[in-house]
């Protein structure tokens, strides 16, 4: 019989689990329901005690790992708390978050304890055991996997459960003791990676995709950098929208050519970008190349303005595709929007 | 002062990004049709590893590069005929499967094995770099892997920017969410870093470093052991391309008033 133990942790608050950790309670009570298995939530906080009301609800075993090294997230302190608490548990499945913390450090405790880890699980099946559906060649091909040997870690994409969501109350907590290695690495905080505006926003409903075709000439023969910056600024502040780039234009920094200032690697969708997923993407001056449909591969409604009526991602790949001049469109869709703010 | 560094980039071959792949499930397992024929390049955020690992190791003298990739001999000449003129390095080859099906446990543990054999390492002075997930399985977990049988449990994941300081520690940005890095101190090496993109262009095809560092590939080439991967329990109930082909409306007769009207509604829309 299956033992199912979900990791998580807190936010960046500490006083909370993070929302990918919620959707991985989600996927657990789910997964033990199925199989008729025992449920067990671990925590790793700074103070576990705050961060397991959210979960008080759900009638679950809950085993943490609390202490002022837990409200880091560094590998030789995050490492240890999750073996500990996989031993404590017996579990033979460990469902977790794919957040950057638990992606950094479970296939570690994996080996640890003799396990095995597969990632960027998207979905999970099966009748009397699991099946997990991950993507392979960054989103190209789809794949259902098993295995016979446990434990058994399966790493959950972010957006791919709802985030469990039980009333707040105080809940009997296992305090899970673990032996701190001495400590190498001192996590001194974060950087944002440019002054003044953030422009990636996981939790935005749309994605708003930059080609390179900004920073090209335009009719009238001069690039117009600046002019672009301030409508694809002028979109993002009236939209919310997350701003994703292609590989193309955020190369073009180091190549000495024009550049949108707020563009980093960290924009970048695609091949060696992210895949973010977003209810909605609006696709502008980009063009062609499989690559640019795989950062795409998990937005839901998406549409397209681009020049290039024959454009290959776009056909079969967008819902509409609107052959024109994006300096306009984006212009006049801005100004509508600052109207109806009005 | 400079700290001298023996850096390890562990990087596999990936089909050229361009290429477009069907899967065929043959008598070992899921693989990618004329997967053996399909143009290959260094996997890309290991690439960015390895330009990262050769700015590092120019800036130390006395620093040492080794390359570590596992793939079929003959793809790994074809794609090392042009990374070999990027960058100064020592390449260890290890003759074994491509492609993004075999498992990480086992591919990490054949890395393992071979790291632990290069002669002349200094574990104190390792630096174990590669990318932060390859493009074929995409898992972001064999890194680690090596690192835990290594020993090694200092590790960074998503990193684009690691600055050594004199005294050995160094400074790593992550990428963590949110469009934001994570900033941490390390005392030193050994570490484990797998890089995003970093911030480096890729340098540009340089002939005699090219010819250089051939003298060496080549007899590694020759030299190279092969390797077996155990499936570790893995198996493949499907393996299949993604269904969905929308049905797109190409608009090419309305204005752009007319257009943003109707992106104003659509962006509205719940």
């Amino acid at each position: 019989m299956e033992t199912i133990l979900v990791l998580t942790h807190a936010d960046e608050n500490g006083s909370v689990l993070s929302k990918a950790s919620l959707e991985a309670v989600t996927a657990g009570k789910e997964v033990a329901a199925r199989l008729s298995a025992p449920l067990a939530i671990g925590i790793v906080a700074k103070d576990a005690a705050a961060a397991a009301r959210s979960v008080a609800s759900d009638g679950a075993r809950v085993l943490a790992v609390s202490g002022e090294a837990f409200g880091q997230a560094r590998y030789a302190s995050d490492v240890v708390a999750a073996e500990a608490l996989c031993r404590a548990a017996k579990a033979t499945i460990v469902l977790a978050p794919g957040s950057s913390r638990f992606t950094r450090v479970m296939a570690g405790v994996a080996h640890r304890l003799g396990g095995f880890i597969d990632t960027h699980i998207t979905a999970l099946g099966g009748k009397e055991t699991v099946e997990a559906t991950r993507w392979f060649y960054r989103q190209r091909v789809e794949a259902v996997i098993s295995r016979n040997v446990r434990p058994w870690f399966l790493l959950l994409d972010a957006g791919t459960h709802a985030a469990y969501a039980g009333e707040s109350q105080p809940v009997q907590i296992e305090q899970v003791a673990v032996n701190l290695p001495a400590l190498r690495t001192t996590v001194s905080g974060f950087r944002a990676p440019q002054q003044g505006q953030q422009t990636i926003r996981p939790d935005a409903k749309m994605l708003f995709v930059a080609g390179a075709g900004w920073t090209k000439k335009q009719p009238d023969g001069q690039v117009h950098v600046t002019e672009a910056g301030e409508l694809i600024l002028g979109f993002l502040r009236a939209t919310g929208a997350s701003l994703g780039s292609s590989k193309s234009l955020v190369d073009q920094g180091g190549e000495g050519e024009s550049v949108l200032p707020f563009l980093t690697h960290l924009n970048q969708i695609g091949q060696t970008g992210s895949t973010p997923r977003h209810q909605k993407g609006l696709s502008t001056c980009c063009h062609g190349e499989e690559p640019h449909v795989v950062g795409w591969r998990f937005i839901g409604e998406r549409r397209a303005i681009s020049l290039d009526p024959n454009c290959g991602w776009t056909r079969g790949k967008a819902d509409v595709v609107y052959v024109a001049d994006a300096f306009p469109v984006i212009a006049k869709v801005n100004a509508l929007l600052e109207a109806k703010k009005a | 002062m400079a700290n001298v560094l023996h850096i390890v980039v562990c990087a596999g071959i990936v089909p050229d990004p361009l290429q477009t792949l069907e899967p065929v499930t043959g008598p070992t397992g899921p693989g990618l049709k004329n997967e053996m024929v399909l143009p290959a390049v260094l996997d890309p955020w290991a690439a960015c590893a390895l330009y990262e690992a050769a700015a590092l190791a120019a800036k130390n003298p006395g620093s040492k590069l080794w390359l570590v990739s596992l793939g079929p001999k003959a793809k790994l000449q074809q794609v090392m005929m042009t990374v070999a003129q990027k960058v100064p390095f020592e390449l260890v080859p290890i003759d074994g499967p491509i492609g993004g099906f075999p498992d990480a446990h086992a591919t990490a543990a054949v890395l393992a094995d071979t790291i632990n054999a290069i002669p002349g390492l200094e574990r104190a002075e390792l630096l174990l770099f590669g990318g932060w997930e390859s493009a074929t399985r995409g898992a972001g977990v064999t890194l680690q892997l090596v690192g835990e049988r290594l020993g090694i449990t200092d590790q960074f994941q998503g990193v684009d920017e690691i600055s050594l300081r004199d005294d050995g520690s160094f400074e790593v940005l992550e990428r963590v969410e949110g469009g934001k890095h994570q900033v941490s101190v390390c005392t030193g090496a050994p570490a484990v870093l797998g890089w995003a993109t970093g911030n480096l262009a890729e340098p540009r095809n340089n002939p005699q470093i090219g010819m250089n560092n051939m003298r060496t590939i080549m007899p590694a080439l020759a030299k190279a052991t092969v390797a077996k991967l155990e499936p570790n329990g893995l198996s493949y109930v499907s393996v299949s391309l993604p269904k969905q082909q929308r049905e797109t409306r190409v608009v090419k007769d309305m204005t752009p008033d007319q257009i943003a009207a109707e992106l104003v509604e659509w962006i509205g829309a719940e």
